[in-house]
């Protein structure tokens, strides 16, 4: 799949939004004033910018709206419910906190649920697709949300957040262990696309069409074994490792935004490499898979 | 949340206009949707006899082919050195007064000054008519370079041939055999047929080194050696005769098989032993005495000696039964196993002899013989190039025909069926004519059928007459002329020197020249005296081509719905076996841009010249236009180029011009046909009802009833002369070369091109059309450039593991005339000798109104630069062509293949790269270009 | 309109005959021609260094390796196969995409798409391409403007890659009529689908090539052994039969 800059943005801002967002409407720091006001922001930040992001890849942006319409079927819908539904719900809590309105924690509460939640349809936007063997599997969810949580837990300053780190290494690599199996396990080849095994075993001959389309630009991107092996590795340190050890440190605040940035930046690897690493049954038809 | 409303009734367009596709030769029937007077969508036309509705990819597409950026829009005169590209526009009255100023004192010196050619023209009737009336003998269009080893090999044996000229019984064959067939003239037709055969479960085989297209359907694949279909082909006639799985009736009854051959040594021997009234004669089996070959109720003796000379059946059977071309004797050579060889001719036998069909239709034979029915062997062939494109393929094509013949599947029932003009017999050709005098026409056609050195293009001198050299010792039977000679040897001044070159829709700088790059040099060399060595070119095209930068004045000519035309019995018409066709074009849209119809500027140029048939009595232009010109010329009393709604409108083939026609072919979807009577549809070349109604609608004058020439006496006179008999005697250096190839049965003989495998060039190099391209001008087209906007040249699995190439590799090829540095790629179902890449891919930088880094010019290429356009130097200059016909032979060629690595060569740039031509005006523009 | 109907009247679709496609890509230019003016199918840098564009239909070609056989060539026509159970509507978040209950036909509704593309990402055929132009999801559409389209004769209500294909490779019908062409065709040549195990259930059936190799004839028995009796003797034997 083509990584997109905005598809990679979105998720990953988004996921860190909502996870922080989740751990604010639970009232893990409980902020007030003006410091109430600037990590609220920063949670809406992060989650508004990350929404923002993903209008980037629409081809149509005019009827956004209508992506509110199919959430019976549709995740991608469920995902857009799930986030309005979660900005307005924790938009009282943040007020409260920020202006002291003293209103109760259980719509905090509701909202940081409403978090997850929609970290698990954005998750499952990628999860339901079968036709990617690497994103249908249990794990897909389970890095979203780990990714969520661990961000959450270490932007609010939980002491366990290094611990949810390192759960987010074990995630990554469990996802890719299994996701590297996932194509051949899916069992689909030339042979079952075209249902040529019949007949022997096809390869492609001449290119359907020489010239570019959206199929080749979109759904096949291959990525250097060598070098997803770097950028595995860099996600996990910068995702992962880095940041636990820095926020074991007692740095203090200046500890959290560092390890905050450098998750984010593994995030973005990790994210990069999610998309780039799936393989659309779709390659099949061209001779490639990625 | 409900579905929503779809529209599903939308009105399509305005109007539909019925016109004739034009991007291939196939001439299918086409609905032009028209929106706003726009074009908006294209679509078979349905009644049409071609395409019966359906179309290919590049007629599906026409209308980017209307819309394309590169057309031209306004006449051009060269400002710049020749190949620079650089012009001005003029108006078409200074054209055309330039163009008359360079012939005009021609015509009054030298005629011959002036060569005209035409590449893939479909007005031959028209552009050689006018020639004739210039008076040079230099005329011919694209065939010598394309198919005329078909053309000829088929109208010397059979009065027909494959090319479009028949098509196999699609309805009722069982076997059906293709060899070297890639795409074809009959393009659709031939696609509607395998989709038929396919239908019914009908088996198709296919003999060709490249298993795609057709190839890739067929049901067994036989991937022989190029340049030995010849060898393979005897040698089923040696396994069919070897069993006695011959059909003698056929042969005794409709070929020269029982024909005596005078054995007495001299200048008779080999021809036909003649009776007192000059005829040739067979011996009647019941009485033993020589009897009339048509004569009623004659039962012809096959095996008959008379007074020491043998019949042709014993010389035919002497021949083939020889070792030589037993399977095991040809195997390695083709590449075919012996068992394979033994397996095809046991299929052909099976389905010919055990599988015979009998069509329940009483008809009577030329020599007045009732027949009850009308028996079939439902086996049929098709070639093409793959065999007419050697040195050899003359007498391919021929061999080719004789098992058709041996199989008794010619015209008959389930068999392959010829399409009116055809059958016709060679008598009913005329001969070359070549004779100048200056301000005179010439006295008749330059393209014909030479039946012995007589009747020659050569002068006084014995050198050739023609600038090409057709109809001379070199190529004798070259019915097409050698269009691929042309610019060399115009260049070389052999014959002699020209003038003025005047071309029409041939891309001679590139595509449709052997040795373009050499060619380019040709056209732009200048000699001592700084003139150009070719002083003038005058050249008509639609589009930007290769071709435009190497000529002094264009003739911007209009695309395909913009102009009249005109598809005609006097040339190459849209006949099917049931039925003679003929079709129109009509402008359904008017030009936007200053360029005129060819034919119409053609005619006006006569007409300025005062060319006999184009002026009035008072000098006037006689014809309007084209339009003017279709409806109104006659070629005989009563005979026009459309045979259609003549005279008060119903006149069918004979009548006098109707003012009406046009609208009347308008009306009738652009086409006519005029139907075979049921009795006539087989046997036609013997058959009477087809004779009688082949005379009623004037294809000829009288019948001509004929029969097949499996021995033909117009080679063996060739043959006589090489032989020293006769008063017309050929250059020593080509004895030799005559005495072989104009032997009078079919034969083979290894290809020219073989002889370079001693110098290391040992690997065949083939192209094939892409059926989504048509040559250079598919690439114009943004649909058909996404399909296919580069190639590789494939390399069998053989060639790909000894050098160990990968995916992505490119190679250095070779050959006697050049080098090119080429992308590859793997193919396995590929003979493993041969390599080969789609045709005319490759573009020039600069051209066609294509970006400068177009993938067409930066990977694609052409195979064109490895093809010399002669033999090697032995001290003469001899075309690389075969040496009956003067067919070019594009697949003769041989190469060697070098992996070259990425240091070596820079990916993505193919070798030899030319300057960027500067764009030429054009229209600009194009369909969805903001 | 996201969900799909739990059963559709009729069952549109298209057999192909890959014994028949010889790969002349005609049915590609049709649905281009027909569907550019219909909804318009943008080319970007057309006549440029690196074109490229919308089509609905794609002509693959593939070369198989056999066991003890030549290798053989296929060409793979390649468009929408109206799927039954198809992931692209469900996963559509605007109801763009949709199948239509009464003839099963699978569609994308241009205004309301926002052509976030999931639903290419989720079509396992690459039967779907974003146009770059108008930044909406196009498909192959069976040709919905024409096969009941009034304005057109009867006889030509039917797809234009159906109606174009020259070999007749194509076959458009009715796959819930057990008696309709493309029903029977299947049945008989044993019509498969692409990719079973994706769970999509196509419409569209193919028919795999058929048995390719040498004919079964018996070898020819000579008539007679030419090296002892000579030509003469089998011209005896020849003639004597006639
Ligand atoms: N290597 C290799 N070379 C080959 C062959 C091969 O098999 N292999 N095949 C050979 C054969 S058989 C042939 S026939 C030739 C064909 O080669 P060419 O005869 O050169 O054929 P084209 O490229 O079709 O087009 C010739 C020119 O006609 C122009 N044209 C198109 N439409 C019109 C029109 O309406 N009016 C006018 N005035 N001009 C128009 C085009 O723009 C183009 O410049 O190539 C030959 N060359
Ligand atoms: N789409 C499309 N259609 C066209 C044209 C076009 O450019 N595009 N051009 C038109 C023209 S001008 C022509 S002349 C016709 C030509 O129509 P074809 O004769 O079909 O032309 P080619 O593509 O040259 O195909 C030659 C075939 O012969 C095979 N071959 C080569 N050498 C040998 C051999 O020694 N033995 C055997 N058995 N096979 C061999 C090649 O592999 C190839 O498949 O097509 C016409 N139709
Ligand atoms: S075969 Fe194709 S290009 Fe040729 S005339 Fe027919 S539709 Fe046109
Ligand atoms: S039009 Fe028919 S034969 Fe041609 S590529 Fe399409 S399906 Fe195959
Ligand atoms: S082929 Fe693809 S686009 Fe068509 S219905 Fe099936 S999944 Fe959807
Ligand atoms: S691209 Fe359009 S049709 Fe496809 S899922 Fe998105 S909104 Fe639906
Ligand atoms: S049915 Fe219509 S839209 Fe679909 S591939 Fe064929 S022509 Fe294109
Ligand atoms: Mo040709």
């Amino acid at each position: 799949m083509h990584p997109a800059p905005s598809v990679i943005l979105f998720s990953t801002l988004s996921g860190l939004g909502f996870g922080f967002l989740a751990f604010l409407g639970w009232g893990a720091l409980a902020p007030s004033g003006w410091a109430a006001f600037f990590l609220w922001g920063l949670g809406y930040g992060l989650a508004v910018a990350g929404l923002m992001a993903s209008t980037f890849h629409l081809g149509n942006p005019k009827n956004a709206l209508k992506a509110f319409t199919q959430w019976r079927t549709s995740w991608l819908s469920r995902e857009a419910w799930a986030s309005v539904a979660t900005l307005m719900i924790l938009a009282p809590m943040a007020l409260s906190d920020w202006l002291g309105l003293g209103l109760p924690r259980i719509i905090g509460q509701v909202g940081g649920a409403l978090a997850l939640v929609t970290v698990l349809t954005t998750a499952m936007i990628y999860t339901q697709i079968k036709a990617v063997p690497r994103w249908h599997q249990p794990l897909t969810p389970v890095m979203f949300l780990s990714f969520a949580v661990a961000g959450g837990a270490s932007l609010s300053g939980q002491v366990w957040a290094p611990v949810a780190l390192l759960v987010v290494g074990v995630v990554l690599v469990a996802l890719w262990r299994v996701g590297d199996q996932a194509f051949a396990k899916a069992g689909q080849t030339l042979g079952t696309a075209t249902g040529l095994d019949r007949l022997g075993t096809p390869t492609v001959f001449e290119p359907a069409h020489t010239a570019q389309n959206y199929l080749l630009r979109e759904m096949i991107h291959v990525v250097g074994r060598k070098h997803a092996q770097k950028l595995r590795l860099i996600a996990l340190v910068l995702a992962a490792g880095l940041p636990a050890l820095i926020l074991i440190l007692p740095l203090g605040w200046p500890g959290i935004a560092l390890a905050g940035v450098l998750h984010l930046a593994g995030a973005l690897a990790a994210r990069w490499l999610f998309f780039a690493e799936a393989e659309p049954v779709v390659g099949l038809f061209y001779g490639m898979r990625g | 949340m409900n579905q929503p409303i779809f529209q599903m009734s939308p009105k399509v367009s305005d109007e539909i206009r019925q016109t004739t596709c034009y991007m291939c030769a196939c001439r299918c029937g086409i609905n032009v949707h028209l929106k706003d007077g726009k074009v908006s969508y294209i679509e078979g036309n349905r009644d049409h006899p071609i395409n019966k509705g359906v179309l290919c990819a590049k007629g599906a597409s026409g209308i980017m082919q209307v819309t394309a950026p590169s057309r031209l829009k306004a006449p051009l005169r060269r400002v710049g050195p020749r190949g620079s590209g650089a012009f001005e526009e003029i108006s078409w009255e200074e054209a055309l007064s330039t163009a008359v100023s360079w012939m005009k004192p021609l015509r009054e010196t030298a005629p011959e000054k002036l060569a005209f050619f035409t590449g893939r023209d479909q007005s031959q009737s028209l552009t050689g008519w006018w020639a004739q009336n210039f008076g040079t003998p230099n005329y011919a269009a694209h065939g010598g370079f394309c198919s005329v080893n078909m053309a000829a090999g088929g109208i010397y044996t059979i009065g027909g041939a494959f090319w479009e000229f028949g098509q196999p019984d699609w309805e009722r064959t069982k076997l059906f055999v293709m060899f070297g067939v890639a795409e074809d003239h009959d393009s659709n037709p031939i696609k509607i047929g395998i989709g038929k055969l396919k239908a019914r479960g009908a088996r198709i085989i296919s003999v060709n080194p490249i298993r795609t297209g057709y190839s890739a359907v067929a049901d067994d694949w036989i991937g022989i050696t190029p340049g030995t279909d010849g060898l393979l082909i005897l040698s089923l006639i040696h396994c069919l005769l070897e069993a006695g799985k011959v059909d003698l009736e056929y042969l005794a009854q409709w070929t020269n098989a029982s024909l005596l051959i005078n054995e007495a040594e001299g200048a008779e021997k080999g021809l036909f032993v003649r009776n007192a009234e000059s005829q040739p004669f067979v011996i009647d089996k019941t009485s033993g005495h020589p009897a009339p070959w048509d004569g009623k109720g004659v039962q012809p003796d096959l095996g008959a000696e008379w007074q020491g000379n043998r019949t042709v059946f014993r010389h035919m059977v002497e021949e083939y039964l020889k070792p030589d071309y037993a399977p095991e004797a040809v195997a390695g050579r083709c590449g075919v196993t012996a068992t394979r060889i033994r397996q095809l001719a046991a299929e052909l036998a099976e389905v010919a002899f055990n599988q015979a069909i009998t069509l329940d239709q009483p008809w009577t034979d030329f020599r007045g013989n009732a027949h009850a029915n009308m028996p079939g062997r439902p086996v049929s062939f098709h070639a093409m190039r793959g065999i007419s494109a050697h040195s050899n393929g003359f007498q391919t094509a021929r061999a080719l025909h004789l098992l058709q013949i041996i199989l008794g599947s010619l015209e008959t029932p389930g068999g392959y069926r010829l399409k009116p003009p055809y059958p016709k017999p060679i008598e009913a050709h005329p001969t070359p004519h070549f004779v100048t005098t200056p301000g005179k026409p010439l006295t008749g056609p330059h393209l014909g059928y030479v039946r012995s050195p007589d009747d020659l293009a050569l002068l006084a001198d014995g050198s050739p007459a023609r600038i090409d050299k057709a109809f001379s010792w070199e190529n004798p039977f070259s019915a097409h002329g050698l269009m691929h000679m042309l610019i060399p040897n115009a260049h070389a001044g052999d014959p002699y020197r020209i003038d003025t070159l005047f071309l029409y829709m041939a891309n001679m700088s590139w595509n449709s020249s052997m040795n373009s790059a050499a060619v380019m040099e040709m056209l732009t060399d200048k000699g001592v005296d700084g003139e150009y060595v070719i002083p003038r070119i005058i050249y008509s095209d639609a589009y930007a081509s290769e071709m435009v930068a190497y000529a002094d004045l264009i003739l911007p000519d209009t695309t395909y719905l913009e102009r009249h035309d005109c598809i005609s019995l006097l040339d190459r018409p849209i006949s099917e076996p049931d039925a003679a066709g003929d079709a129109i074009r009509w402008p359904v849209i008017e030009p936007d841009r200053d360029v005129r119809c060819f034919q119409s500027v053609l005619l006006d140029l006569g007409a300025r010249l005062g060319l006999p048939g184009m002026v009035n009595e008072d000098g006037t232009a006689k014809f309007k236009d084209y339009a003017d010109y279709i409806v109104n010329h006659q070629r005989r009393p009563g005979v026009g180029p459309l045979m259609g709604f003549r005279g008060d409108g119903t006149g069918e083939g004979r009548g006098a011009p109707n003012p009406d026609q046009m609208a009347r072919y308008i009306e009738n979807g652009a086409f006519y046909q005029a139907h075979v009577p049921e009795e006539g549809s087989f046997y036609k070349p013997w058959n009477k009802a087809y004779q009688d109604w082949a005379v009623k609608i004037g294809l000829y004058e009288t019948p001509q009833p004929y029969l097949f020439n499996i021995w033909s006496e117009p080679m063996r006179r060739f043959q006589l002369a090489a032989e020293g008999f006769g008063p017309r005697q050929p250059p020593d250096h080509l004895r030799a070369r005559l005495k072989q190839a104009m032997h009078p049965l079919p034969i083979w003989y290894a290809p020219f091109g073989d002889e370079d495998a001693a110098f290391g060039y040992t690997v065949h190099a083939l192209t094939q059309r892409p059926m989504d391209m048509y040559h250079s001008w598919g690439s114009q087209n943004a649909w058909l450039r996404q399909i296919k906007g580069r190639n590789s040249l494939y390399l069998p699995t053989k060639i790909w593991q000894a050098q160990g190439f990968e995916d992505g590799d490119w190679a250095r090829v070779s050959s006697r005339a050049g080098v090119i540095v080429v992308p590859v790629a793997h193919m396995a179902a590929l003979n493993e000798n041969t390599v080969w890449t789609w045709n005319a891919i490759g573009k020039r930088k600069g051209t066609w109104g294509l970006d400068a880094e177009a993938p067409e010019a930066t990977t694609g290429f052409l195979l064109n630069h490895l093809i010399s356009e002669l033999l090697p130097d032995k001290g003469v200059r001899l075309s690389n062509s075969d040496p009956v016909t003067g067919q070019a032979a594009w697949f003769d060629q041989r190469v060697r293949v070098e992996r070259v690595s990425a240091e070596d060569h820079r990916r993505g740039l193919s070798e030899p790269t030319f300057d960027k031509l500067p764009d030429p005006p054009r229209a600009g523009g194009g369909r969805g270009v903001k | 309109m996201t969900a799909l109907p739990q059963a559709t009247a009729k069952k549109l679709g298209l057999v192909i005959d890959l014994d028949t496609c010889v790969g002349c890509q005609a049915c590609v230019t049709a649905c281009k021609g027909w569907n550019d003016q219909g909804q318009g199918l943008s080319d970007q840098d057309a006549y440029g260094a690196n074109p490229s564009g919308t089509f609905l239909n794609r002509v693959h070609s593939y070369q198989v390796a056999v066991p003890d056989a030549p290798a053989q060539i296929v060409t793979f026509p390649r468009s929408c196969l109206h799927c039954e159970n198809a992931p692209c509507v469900t996963v559509c978040p605007t109801g763009a995409s949709y199948k239509r209950a009464e003839d099963g036909i699978v569609l994308v509704n241009p205004d309301s798409c926002i052509g976030c593309g999931l639903c290419a990402w989720a079509c396992p055929y690459g039967a779907r391409e974003l146009d770059a132009d108008q930044g909406v999801m196009k498909k192959c559409t069976l040709c919905v403007d024409r096969i009941e389209n009034e304005h057109l004769p009867e006889e030509d209500r039917e797809p234009a890659c159906v109606r174009t294909c020259p070999t007749n490779a194509r076959h458009f019908g009715d796959f819930a009529d057990p008696e309709s062409k493309v029903s029977r065709l299947v049945a008989e040549r044993g019509g498969y689908d692409l990719m079973p195990d994706m769970g999509t259930k196509p419409t569209n059936k193919y028919l795999a090539p058929r048995k390719k190799g040498p004919g079964e004839a018996s070898p020819l028995a000579p008539l007679l052994d030419i090296k002892a009796k000579g030509i003469a003797g089998w011209l005896d034997k020849m003639l004597g039969k006639i």
